[in-house]
Order: structure tokens, then sequence, then C-alpha cells
């Protein structure tokens, strides 16, 4: 498991960063963990001449709690979601989803940004930020724009960040008070992506419901959500199971995932459900 | 502390002999990091070997062109087939008596099929060279069924075109390997016959791998100055790989040197010939430089040896009160593209003809047809004497298919089945003679244990639950008795390519009272530095601590066949018990001169020779071992060593009862471990820490397959799970909590008594897990269904027993 080799670059700030990305064109990707990107360049899935490694840039780094809003740096890890106490307390989706991803060596390292710019179907934090209605920030030669998570996803690994372009925060609605939480995951072991995987947010009329690993792209369902936030648990349950659109692997048939996406819909409403008021 | 001051019991103690909960010698340099595997050798001027891999399962090689690879840099040579044939060393033989291609030889016949290897300043220029290498190939037809490859007029074997006679007997098709058959076919077959009940059944056991946490690897190193070689490596059998070594490269035997560092696990598949170490050793031959070569994870999986795949048709007689009267086996083995089995040579299909169990079963017949398909070669031991494992599934699941069609409860048709313990030495209609057990006090002890009877009620009450709407989960209860046989093996029919399976041991004792002792076996994890320490210490009474053991090089050790099989402490044990003995009998005639009395007039005690009726009258084994090199004693040569080759005169028979008490999700297929017992009778302990510690990770490697574990294939003969994430490892969290329990029932014709105990728990958690599943959805009409139980196909079984609504 060796990758191909390739040239090692550790800037300091986003406009250095994207400065390399612009010279070296498609030849060069950024690094934010690597949790994701060196299992793809060991297998040569992924190869390229320049890795420009964002572990240097302060800016993208912290978590800051505001009353409505909450911004993620890109390079804040998946450990630091479930450790911050003041993000738990905002928004304790993002720590009982957190905890469902990978396992503790992977989180120490692996980013939030890097496990949403991925594109990978099988991460959970797209879905996530579906949920939650984040916002994603992006940097690039021409400047500085907003894309809406829910707009983010195009297919499998392809999604609305141009190659030139640094995810650097990202930015997420606080849930008014009164709103439930739950993320369900099915997986096969600890440190496996999901089965499938449902995150809802219910409460104060309103709804919303994602899942992950159901198609190639994470599903955000607005029929699904609407019906939810009407009360009517099946209708959102079967507007969902339209939405999906599995593929068979080595975690079972069509048919064994479409079921399992119902019941973890289901259960993460039950629970999400019983934590709102 | 005075030793005259100590009582008998206190001296024993202080040698940490057997039955002592030593702790292990070797975790000292382990848990520090500071072990020594392949991967840790540099030698100086190393350069590191890569193979290029078959993308495609069955394909023909049209050309490979090395000239972008050797542009590269730092590359030294790409060797293929073709510069290996003038060597003859294009082909290797297998340990099943079948030949294996080096590299591809005109066509490949598995994904990950060593096709050319190419050798490099370092790993990485390696790699990279790898992938410049261009092959052209042209795909043929691919077979990944045994049934279907048996039916096919597609040949995998052009080299074996016309042979109709193979290395076990005549072959009935292109793709057929052998036919094996044990028992009586007509006298079984009379007794289906005439049965009130016979349940028949097809018992699946998948495809496996070992998975060891270091992978396949050696380091060739040809001194052109000396003509010696050196071949380091992950070798569960360092000397029996010099033997082959010599033979199929014609360099002298004692012109070869074979070393086994630390292993980071083995489990069978360490055992086998790879072209790794071929490449390696011609490349070193060739360069004149050491040549390094070690697997990455995926092609470990995809092609070392692989486990099992074996599919055995089963039918199972009995009385109407359950009196088992006869046992029909037909398996069907696939076995890849060539025979790579590892078995004794007149064993093609293991033990497998243990599959009568721990039952009293009079009449039976095996027949087993070995096939070749387009997967990767192997059929290994996996933690488990030569198809003893798939023995043990198929007798405990044939158990309970026949419990259902006799509507009882499993637990007691297995009781008035087992084996009494006064029928020990037991000969099976299969033809084994068992040599001990007791399995009613052992079963007893295991069913109260746990509560049978108020798990019974539970469940019943969980099912009325389930019926009622109240719950979604299952309760299952895994019931196993296994007996393996372990410990190959008698030389008079147990060999490996024509080398016995005696093995060996030296021991060296030191004039200041300590010792070293080398053998024939090599440890990959099982703490040999320990055990064997302490069987030394019981039989001479000098303290383990004060013992060292070697193993794994072939030019310091005495020969020996290995470890796998369970076969350390009942031969390799065995052989050092009778070292020991020897030294303490040279010992007693020098304690005699000593004390100045006739030989007969002393006797052993703990650590010492006492004169009869006379105890404070006596010589420790520390001040014979001085007068031994330092006194000149009439009649006696100094020194005081010896060795011992151990045949043993039959196997071992280790038993045990394991029950797993499995809660089940019937909406997800997500299974939880509540409970699991194991019982082991493996005879006399030697360490019931190490004992404990075998149980623990074999069960759980037990858990990995039934619930998870497979080397699957796509019809294009595409391995399907390369990588851990997809092949299942247990980690702490998956891993449940395990309660240990023992009997004692000692071998009668071990030395010591002992029987092995490292593969027991893969043998008997398989069942256990799995019938625990079956168990759970038995009342809703399920009667058999393959492993692996992953999630989905737990959710298979529920959805078509119409649980779903
Ligand atoms: C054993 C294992 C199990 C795992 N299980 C799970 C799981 O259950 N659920 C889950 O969600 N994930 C899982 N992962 C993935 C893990 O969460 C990764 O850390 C994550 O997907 C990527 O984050 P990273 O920081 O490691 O990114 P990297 O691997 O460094 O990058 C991933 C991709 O994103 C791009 N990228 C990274 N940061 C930025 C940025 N700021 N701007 C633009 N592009 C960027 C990179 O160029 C690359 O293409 C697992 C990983 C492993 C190794």
């Amino acid at each position: 498991m060796i990758p191909a080799g390739f040239e090692y670059h550790r800037p300091g700030d986003i406009a250095s960063a994207i400065g390399i990305l612009q010279e070296h064109g498609d030849e060069a990707r950024v690094i934010a963990g690597g949790h994701s990107l060196i299992p793809m360049m060991k297998l040569r899935m992924a190869e390229m001449g320049h890795l420009v490694d964002l572990q240097a840039i302060e800016e993208l780094k912290g978590i800051e709690i505001g009353a409505d809003t909450v911004s993620l740096g890109a390079m804040v890890t998946q450990h630091e979601l479930i450790t911050h106490d003041g993000l738990a307390t905002a928004i304790p989706l993002i720590r009982e989803a957190a905890l469902q991803v990978a396992d503790p060596q992977v989180r120490y390292v692996g980013t939030v940004g890097g496990n949403v710019a991925n594109g990978d179907p099988g991460n959970d934090m797209p879905g996530l930020m579906q949920c939650l209605n984040a916002t994603f920030e992006l940097s690039g030669p021409d400047g500085r724009r907003s894309v809406a998570a829910r707009e983010f996803y195009e297919a499998a690994y392809f999604t609305a960040r141009d190659d030139e372009e640094i995810l650097t925060r990202i930015s997420i609605p606080v849930p008014g008070a009164g709103v439930g939480q739950a993320y369900e995951k099915q997986k096969r072991k600890i440190g496996d992506y999901a089965t499938a995987a449902a995150a809802v947010m219910v409460g104060n009329g309103q709804a919303s419901v994602a899942m992950t690993n159901l198609a190639d792209t994470p599903v955000w369902s607005e029929s699904a959500s609407n019906a939810l936030a009407d009360g009517d648990v099946s209708g959102c349950v079967a507007a969902m199971l339209d939405a999906i659109d599995p593929v068979a692997d080595n975690r079972g048939p069509v048919e064994f995932k479409k079921h399992v996406a119902a019941v973890m819909l289901r259960r993460a409403i039950e629970r999400a459900q019983s934590r709102a008021d | 502390m005075n030793d005259q001051t100590l009582t008998p019991e206190e001296r024993a103690a202080n040698l940490k002999g057997m039955g002592s909960s030593r702790k292990r010698v070797e975790d000292v340099r382990f848990t520090q990091g500071k072990g020594n595997y392949v991967d840790d050798i540099k030698l100086d001027g190393m350069l590191f070997g890569a193979f290029v891999r078959s993308p495609y399962a069955h394909a023909r090689v049209v050309s490979v062109n090395k000239e972008a690879a050797l542009a590269i840099p730092g590359v030294v040579a790409v060797l293929t087939a073709e510069d290996l044939a003038p060597l003859g060393l294009h082909w290797m033989p297998t340990l099943a008596g079948d030949k294996q291609m080096v590299l591809a030889d005109g066509k490949v016949l598995f994904q990950g099929q060593e096709v050319a290897y190419v050798v490099a300043e370092n790993r990485y220029i390696a790699a990279d060279a790898a992938e410049l290498v261009e092959v052209d190939y042209e795909e043929l037809p691919v077979l990944t069924d045994p049934f279907e490859a048996l039916k096919s007029d597609v040949v995998l074997r052009e080299d074996l075109a016309g042979q109709t006679d193979g290395a076990h007997g005549p072959r009935k098709h292109h793709n057929h390997i052998f036919t094996w058959e044990q028992g009586d076919k007509d006298a079984t077959e009379a007794v289906l016959g005439e049965a009130d009940v016979v349940a028949e059944e097809m018992v699946y056991y998948h495809r496996t791998h070992p998975c060891p946490l270091e992978t396949c690897g050696c380091v060739a190193s040809m001194d052109k100055v000396t003509g010696k070689l050196t071949l380091y490596g992950t070798f569960q059998a360092p000397h029996a790989i010099r033997t082959v070594v010599s033979l199929i490269s014609g360099l002298a035997e004692h012109n070869i040197r074979v070393i086994s560092p630390d292993i980071g696990g083995g489990f069978g598949n360490k055992v086998g010939a790879y072209a790794g170490y071929v490449c390696s050793v011609v490349a070193s031959i060739v360069t004149g430089q050491p040549v390094k070569w070690v697997e990455n994870r995926m092609e470990n999986l995809m092609s070392t040896a692989f486990a099992r795949d074996y599919w055995m048709q089963g039918k199972i007689a009995a009385t109407k009160d359950g009196k088992i009267t006869g046992l029909w086996c037909h398996t069907t083995a696939d076995h890849g593209g060539f025979d790579a089995c590892a078995d004794p040579t007149k064993f093609p299909a293991g033990f497998m003809n243990i599959c009568t169990g721990s039952y009293d079963i009079p009449t039976a017949y095996l027949a087993v047809d070995g096939v070749y398909t387009n997967k990767a070669p192997g059929g290994v031991a996996y933690r488990c004497s030569f198809r003893v494992t798939e023995a043990a599934y198929f007798i405990e699941r044939m158990i309970e298919v026949l419990a259902i069609k006799l509507n009882m409860d499993a637990a007691e048709l297995r009781r008035i089945n087992f084996i009494k313990a006064d029928q020990f030495p037991y000969q099976s209609a299969l033809g084994w003679e068992y040599d001990s057990g007791d399995y009613h006090t052992a079963w007893d002890k295991a069913l109260k244990a746990v509560g049978y009877e108020g798990l019974r009620a539970e469940q019943a009450q969980r099912i009325e639950d389930f019926r009622a709407g109240k719950t979604r989960k299952l309760l299952g209860i895994g019931l196993t008795h296994f007996t393996e046989i372990v410990g190959a093996g008698p030389v008079k029919n147990c060999d490996i390519l024509g080398l016995g399976m005696f093995d060996s041991c030296e021991i060296r004792i030191h004039p200041t009272g300590s010792a070293i002792a080398r053998l024939g076996t090599i440890s990959q994890g099982q703490g040999h530095a320990t055990t064997f320490a302490q069987i030394i210490a019981s039989e001479i009474g000098l303290p383990a601590d004060d013992i060292t053991l070697e193993e794994g090089d072939t030019d310091t050790a005495p020969y020996g066949l290995g470890t796998y099989g369970s076969r350390s402490t009942p031969v390799a044990g065995a052989a050092t018990a009778m070292a020991a003995r020897k030294i303490r009998a040279k010992a007693q005639m020098i304690a005699a001169y000593l004390l100045e009395v006739h030989d007969n007039d002393v006797e052993w005690d703990v650590d010492r020779f006492a004169v009869k009726g006379a105890p404070e009258r006596f010589k420790t084994m520390k001040e014979i071992a001085f007068a031994a090199y330092n006194q000149a004693i009439p009649g006696l040569e100094p020194g005081l060593e010896a060795v011992s080759y151990y045949d043993p005169p039959n196997m071992t028979y280790p038993f045990g009862a394991y029950i797993c008490v499995m809660e089940i999700d019937v909406d997800t297929g997500e299974w939880d471990v509540r409970q699991f017992y194991a019982l082991d009778d493996c005879g006399t302990r030697i360490n019931p820490m190490i004992i404990e510690g075998q149980v623990h990770g074999g069960v759980t490697e037990a858990l990995a397959i039934a619930m998870g574990q497979e080397i699957a294939y796509d019809e294009m003969g595409n391995v399907k799970t390369a990588t851990l994430m997809d092949f299942f490892l247990p980690t702490a969290w998956e891993t449940p909590n395990y309660t240990t329990d023992h009997t004692v029932t000692p071998s009668p014709h071990h030395p010591i008594g002992a029987k092995g105990v490292g593969e027991s728990p893969n043998v008997g958690g398989v069942p256990a897990f799995s019938n625990a599943v079956h168990d759970a959805f038995r009342p809703f009409g399920l009667v058999q269904s393959h492993m692996p139980h992953d999630h989905w196909r737990i959710w298979k079984i529920a959805n078509g027993l119409g649980m779903h609504g």
C-alpha cells in the first residue's frame, strides 16, 4: 500500500494555499486529516503531483458559538466536535453524529471540513449538515462565496466546490429551543460507514430529515421533512423511501437497505420527538 | 529464604512450573514495541521485491512488457515466468502434492495471482515500477462455483490435460482434484434406509481467511562468498521450509539457514510456501544482494492461503427416541486454482473424518471431492487442526437439525448420544481412536453454569412477547460440544511431502543451574517461551525463570515440523518432557554418586534428589548441574544435556462445551452476544492464564467468522472483501465478555497428559455462535441458513420467515 510520489506543500494562510492550487491546477489537492484521501492514494485510486496540507492554517481552525449561528473551522477535528462543551449544548446533534463516525483514532485527525468536502456518499457529516441546513463557505481565486449544504452535493465525489477553492468554514443556524434532534446509524462494526443513517430535527412545528449512504449523495427530503413537521411519521418515511436510491454492496442488497433505512429513520424520529418539547 | 526451610509446595511454587499462571516472558519486548519481525530486518544493500498481480480471475497472459518498469532509476530486475523457467522455478510443488505457478505461466487462475516480480532499490520504487509493467491479458470464462466447475467445459488447469490420476487417486473431470472416502458407504446407506428418522441438510462453511496481524514476508540473503543462503521469513514450519527450499532450488540443505523471527500471528496462513519466497530467493541469488518482500494487507487477503470453503451435504439417522444410528456426509471442497491445501499427505481433506464429533455414532461414511475454481489457493487450518473446524461445524449443525426433526431439546439430544467416559479409548466409525474424554461431566457443568433451564424459560417468554408485539428482539441459545483431533502426528500416518510429523526438543543445562531449550516448533504468539519453560521446570526442578527458550533458527534448533494444528504442546511439548526426563535420569546418577548411595536409593523431590528415608540428605538440581560439569564422576560423561525426537503414538482429542446467548434484532439483523461460556478440557493445564488468553483470542476469531468475516467473490471472480473495511476483524467494541471454565481429562498417552488448546475456541466457537442465530429463529421455522451471519443475512432469515409483516 504505497502511494505514488508527490510534492508536499504546507502553506501558512488561505491565500497561499489557493495560490498553490492555482499554480498546479488539477495536479494539486488539499489534504486535511488525510483519513479519506490517504487510503485512496495508497490504493492508487487518487494520484496527484502536489499535496497542499492545511494543518498550518490558523484561519481554518476553531469553533465559534454565537446566539443564532455556530461556526466551525474546516480544520476542526471530529474529536473536537465531540469534546467541545459549548457545541454539545448549542447543537447536540453534531456530537451525537460525530460519535458515530469512524473510530477514536480516525476522529483525532479527521476533520469536519474534509468529511463534508470529500463528497463520499458514505460520509456522515454531509447528511448531518443538510439536516441542520448548514452553509459552506468557500474561498477561491475569485474571492469568497457560500453554498448551502443542501445545494452542495452533485454526485459521488462531485460537489459544487471548484478545484481551486478551499472550504474554509461551516456555519450552522442554532435550532430553536424545543427542537428535538437525533442521529441513528446502523453499521457493521466500529469504524464502518453507514448501512443506513438518519439525521432528524423536529419541534416547534418544523422538521428536517436527511439520510446517509443510501444514494450517491446525501439525501435531504423536503417532502419527508414537511410530512414530519405535520406529525405524519409514516408519510415522512414513505417520502424518504421515495427519495433514496441505495445500491447493493457488501452491506447487503437494495431491499435490505431500504428496510433498514425506514427502521433507522423511525428510530431517529422517535428519539428526536422524545427530546422535543 | 533458606531452601531447607521451605515446604515442597513452596519449592514447587518457586519453580513456576506446570499449573502456574506465570506471566508471558515474550510480552516484555512485545509490549514495548521491541519485537523483531521480518519487516524489522535490515541488511546492507537490501533490495525490495513487489509483485505485479492479475486483475482477472481467469485469463491468458498474452505478453508482459517490462521496458517502462526497467527504465525507472533504481529498478534492478523484473522477473517473469520466462526468467524462472530455465531454473525450473516457474512452478513449485504445493503441500498437497499439486503444483502451483510461481509466476503466471501463460495464464492466470485467480485474481491477485503473481504475474511478475519487480526488484528495486527501495519499496517505493518497486511499487511504482510494478504499476508500469504492462501485461496484456485475454479474458477467459470464470468459474467461481465448485458445482458449476464440475460440470463446465472450461478447463482451468490445462497443464493437467489428460491426467486422470491426481496425487490422491483418480480425477473424474478436468476440474476435479480428488475423491477421498472414509467409513462404510453401504452400511451407512443401509442404516439411513431403515432409520426411524433421517434429517438431511446442506451445511456450508464459507471461505474466509486467517488474516494474521502481520502479513507474510521474507528476506532472502545469498552470500556468494560462502555459498550460504539465509532466509528469514514468516514461517510456521522453518525446518520444513529449509528442506523444501533445498529440494526445489537444488541448494544443499546445509547451505540453507532458515530463520523465523518473531511472528505476528499465523493461524495457518504462514504454513505454506508462497511465490514471494521463491522469487526473493531467486532475486537474491541473481543479484547477490539481500531481497526483502512483504505483502500488503490486500495481497495477503487476496492471494495467500484462505480457509474453509466446504459444502457439506449431510444426512443423519436416528431412532425416534433420538439415538443416532448413522451419519453420511458428502463434501464438495473448493480449493481454488491450485491445490495448496496444507494437510498431512495421506489426508487430502485433513481430519474431516472427525466429523462424528463427540457422539457415539456406530456407522458413518464421508466422501470429499476437491474441485478447482478461479479463486485463490489455500485451504489451510485457520486456527484449527486440519479441517477440524469444518467437521465440528458440520456435526454440530446436523445435531441441531436432527433435534428440530425430532422436536427434541438439542442439549438433551447431545447428552443421550455422547460417547461415555467408560468407552475411552473410543474407536470411531471413521477410523480414529479417541484417547480420553468425559463429555457428560463437562456438558452438565456447562448447562448448570449458564442456568440452561432458566434461559429456555426466558426464551419461551420472549417468543410469547414477540408474538404479542411487545418486542422485536429474539433470544438465541447456541450450544456446542466439540471434539478436536490435534497434535499431528504419528509418523506412521502423518507426513507432509514425506516429512514425518514428529517434533523435537534439545535442552542444555548450564553449570550454574540455568538452561536453554531449543525446539522444532515456532511461536507466533502462543507463548512457547513461557509454557515450555514451565514443563522443563516441573520436570527437572529448575525455575522457569532460569530457562531460555529458542525456536525458529534451523542452524541451532533441532529438526521439527513447526507450529500449527495445535501440535506444539502435544508433540514438541512431549519431546520437551522426554528430553527433560533424560536429563533427570542422568542427574539421578550424579546425585547418587554425590550422596554416596546407589542410584535406586535416591528419590525425586520437586527440585532435588534425596536419599530415600532421609530427606535431609539431598542434592538440588542446581548442585547436580554444577557437579555434572566440574566433577569427575566415574562412568559418566561430563555435561548435562539431552535431545528428544518425539513421535506421538496417537493424536490428542481436546474437547469442550460452549454456550452462547445472543440477542437478535429482527428488523435490522443486528446481534449482541449477551453471554459466552467456554468450558475447555485440554487435559493437563500448563499455564491457565495462557489458556484463557488463547480461548479469548480463538473465540473472538470464531465470532468474526460466524458473524461476518468472509472472502467473497463476484461472478467475475473479483474479490469483494480485500480490505479490512469489508473483511470483518472484530475490535474491542464488537468483542463480548467471555466466561472460561474447564475440566481436566489428561491424555493417557502424552507424557504430561496435555492435549493442546490454541484452536479449541475457534473449533467450538463457530458452531456456538451460528447455533445461537439458528436457535433464535427455530421457533419460527428456520432449519438451516448459511454463515456468515452478518446483518443482512440475519435480516433475510427474518424476512423469509415473514417476520417483517
Ligand atoms: C477506518 C475509517 C473509518 C471511517 N469511518 C467513517 C464513518 O463512519 N463516517 C464518516 O463520515 N467518515 C468515516 N471515515 C472518514 C473520515 O471521517 C475522514 O476523516 C473524512 O472523511 C475526511 O476528513 P479528512 O480531514 O481526513 O480529509 P482528507 O482525507 O484530508 O480529505 C478528504 C477530501 O476532502 C478534500 N478536502 C479536505 N479538506 C478540504 C477543505 N478544507 N477544502 C476543500 N477540500 C478539502 C481533500 O482534498 C480530499 O479530496 C473513516 C475513515 C477511516 C480511515
